[in-house]
């Protein structure tokens, strides 16, 4: 664990568009054989989205609109926007009040569009999508402010892009979800899902998703959810993270970590470094580390970062070990980088 | 997003909007009675049971336009006149307060603690007048009613919302630059200090326990500010301490209304850019609720005489200042509330404004009021 976690600020990027104050707004993607990397920040309507050359010479900028069939200019707003990585191929998910749509990585093309039960008039729940994440060789899952977890089947390439099975178990507005990120293949547990009363559910994918367990949560939102190494880090409203054991529901750890709702952790799955960032304006990085032996956790506390005056909505590692990470904020039209000399 | 978020933003900027106009009344050395006519005229407007209904069903948040084109109304809801450019100062200083509200306030929960500091504020202001205050007393029912069950969850989604509907608005207030609560650049200041909010705890703690729940160890970490534990929790009754101070009234005599008009360029340019998107709030520009606002005017040219203008600039100077460095994108282009061809929505509006009683607050002018409400639905 001796790494040298000391970041400093690198030049910004600039985006076209304020960041809106929404979950984990803020998708990374690395291109290794193009050596780029593209990012994306939801701004009401609209994704910004911006490929940047690891060299720093080149960017670019593309914004994508909320999308509805048959209508010209959308009034929807957009929830969430995030990378999803298959072995096959990357795509881009965008989650609105009205539907999902599904991108070419680079943001080209849409491949494919999944329209939202609405009603006519609106109703006192809100209806919308949020919460994105690539599981295993083949599915994406997306959730919905009814709780219910869509999965869809995605073929290694074109657009035959099908809903294969709904996922019940929720009862509130799902937050997010994540798969299991250390590439571990003993984990049972390959996806966790989080909603709007911090309750967790555990899946283990396949042609059937199984639910393997349920966390209750304790009033209280998940914001933010990650699975590493079979454990469960979940950061809450309460500026809480929790750590706890996939398949158990095991309390391994809590961590009074922020003094407001925390918006967004990320983990880079080589080295265990966990990022959490918050509306107190503050970025912290962690270490986690696994004792199998003794079935115990350890956290520590490496680093913090303020971006002053500015409430976090995004923060993620560019990396997989975690040299350097991004992050932006409400009312902000430009991504922070920080990178380990 | 949350479809249950017009009725706080509106009764938010409504509560400011009346804490810089008594400012101003006073200010101007407007006689006590004309002041209080205003005031309650205006209050009376903003809680009629009808428009209430309207408000508190569920929908999404109106286009900016068609929100300032409301209160453009209810601020000539009674014999007081504003020119444009103090409309327009009127409008950015009450927004502005709301954002700073909304971005500050501890938990997305507490936002219903803001409403109730500027409802508070507002029953005192009609203390001496049972009707209005059976009428706000009313809409404390409604705001228990619909927003006491909601989750943290659901706060936090009309948190974001209105958060959406104040993205990139960066005009710079005196009152809180003096405070240091406003940044030259028109961002707020956020402490990294003082109380956490009700239900956090103070940063700094990693605790880590066996599989059978016994905690193992306790460590400390710096957290990076100087944070407190947090005070206890405001009342979310009819009365009650409210404990935040987030929308009480920050203007007094020796405080008074001022604006900086700013925007930097950059600032300037994400305006534009803003306003010539389609809105993503507005599902149609016209609406019942901005209807029904024009349908509440108590002033006639008949009594001319007795009304008056109330200004929000010290000197001439200042406003033809103001009005020259003013954006052309932070103008907001008055919207002719014209019929539209739904016969549904006019049979219902005709029906609504035929039920506002002639109150009895303002008797002077119920027999041209009536005459006003009978020419707007000829016009229908």
């Amino acid at each position: 664990m001796a790494r040298i976690t000391m970041y400093h600020k690198e030049k910004s990027l600039q985006i076209k568009n304020s960041a809106s104050a929404l979950y984990n707004n803020l998708g990374v993607l690395r291109i290794a054989p193009k050596q780029l990397t593209y990012f994306t920040v939801v701004h009401a309507n609209v994704v910004n989205m911006v490929s940047a050359s690891w060299d720093g010479l080149n960017y670019s900028h593309r914004q994508l609109q909320s999308k509805e069939p048959n209508v010209a200019t959308s009034t929807s707003l957009i929830m969430q926007a995030a990378f999803c990585a298959l072995p096959s191929r990357d795509l881009l998910v965008v989650t609105s009040q009205k539907g999902i749509q599904i991108y070419e990585s680079d943001g080209s093309i849409m491949v494919y569009w999944h329209a939202l039960e609405t009603p006519e008039t609106p109703t006192e729940t809100a209806v919308f999508a949020r919460g994105i994440s690539a599981v295993w060789e083949n599915y994406i899952c997306v959730g919905v402010s009814s709780g219910a977890i869509l999965v869809f089947d995605i073929p290694s390439k074109g657009s035959n892009i099908t809903l294969s099975e709904v996922l019940e178990e929720h009862n509130e507005s799902i937050t997010d979800m994540a798969p299991e990120c250390s590439g571990s293949q003993e984990c049972i547990a390959n996806l966790v899902t989080a909603d709007d009363g911090g309750n967790l559910c555990l899946w283990k994918s396949g042609e059937e998703f199984q639910v393997l367990n349920k966390i209750p949560g304790f009033d209280m939102s998940c914001s933010s959810v990650k699975l590493w190494k079979g454990t469960v880090v979940a950061g809450y409203g309460s500026g809480q993270i929790r750590l706890y054991e996939a398949v158990t529901g095991i309390l391994h750890a809590e961590v009074n970590a922020h003094a407001r709702w925390i918006y967004s952790l990320d983990i880079a799955p080589f080295s265990g470094l966990l990022l959490s960032a918050a509306e107190d304006s503050l970025v912290r990085v962690w270490h986690l580390s696994m004792t199998p032996e003794t079935n115990t956790v350890e956290v520590a506390h490496l680093h913090n970062e303020c971006v002053t005056d500015t409430q976090i909505c995004g923060a993620k590692f560019c990396d997989g070990d975690g040299y350097a990470f991004a992050v932006t904020g409400y009312d902000l039209s430009e991504i922070i980088r920080y990178v380990q000399p | 997003m949350s479809s249950r978020t017009l009725p706080l933003l509106f009764i938010n900027l409504g509560g400011e909007m009346l804490y810089i106009l008594d400012q101003r009344l006073r200010a101007q050395n407007i006689p006590a009675d004309k002041a209080k006519k205003v005031m309650n005229d205006i209050i009376t407007t903003m809680f009629h049971k009808k428009f209430l209904e309207e408000l508190f069903k569920p929908q999404e948040l109106y286009s900016k336009k068609t929100l300032r084109t409301v209160f453009d109304r209810l601020a000539h809801a009674s014999i007081m006149r504003l020119n444009q450019a103090s409309m327009d100062k009127l409008y950015d200083l009450m927004t502005m307060a709301f954002k700073y509200q909304v971005l500050l306030c501890p938990r997305p929960k507490d936002l219903l603690l803001v409403s109730f500091n500027h409802m508070d504020a507002i029953k005192d202001f009609a203390r001496e007048s049972p009707s209005i205050l059976a009428q706000v007393d009313e809409t404390y029912q409604q705001l228990i009613e619909m927003y006491t069950p909601l989750s943290s969850g659901d706060f936090q989604l009309i948190r974001q919302t209105l958060l959406i509907f104040f993205q990139d608005m960066h005009i710079r207030v005196s009152i809180f630059l003096k405070d240091k609560v406003q940044n030259s650049n028109g961002r707020f200041v956020l402490p990294t200090t003082g109380p956490v909010p009700h239900g956090t705890q103070v940063p700094g703690l990693i605790r880590i326990f066996s599989c059978t729940g016994e905690e193992l160890t306790r460590l400390q970490f710096n957290n990076g500010g100087n944070y407190t534990g947090a005070l206890r929790e405001g009342s979310f009754d009819l009365c009650g301490e409210r404990i935040t101070k987030l929308g009480t009234n920050m203007y007094s005599v020796s405080r008074p209304v001022e604006t900086h008009m700013s925007g930097t360029s950059k600032n300037s340019a994400q305006h534009k850019k803003v306003n010539s998107a389609p809105n993503p709030l507005a599902k149609e520009e016209l609406n019942l609720l901005a209807m029904l606002m024009g349908g509440l005017e108590v002033d006639k040219p008949g009594n001319t005489d007795s009304g008056f203008r109330v200004n929000l600039f010290a000197t001439d100077e200042e406003e033809e200042e103001a009005l020259l460095s003013r954006p052309d994108e932070l103008s907001y282009g008055i919207i002719n509330i014209q019929a539209t061809q739904d016969q549904q929505t006019n049979a219902e509006l005709a029906k609504i404004m035929g039920e506002f009683p002639q109150g009895e607050d303002h008797p002077s002018s119920a027999s041209s009021k009536g005459d006003d409400l009978l020419a707007m639905m000829d016009g229908l």
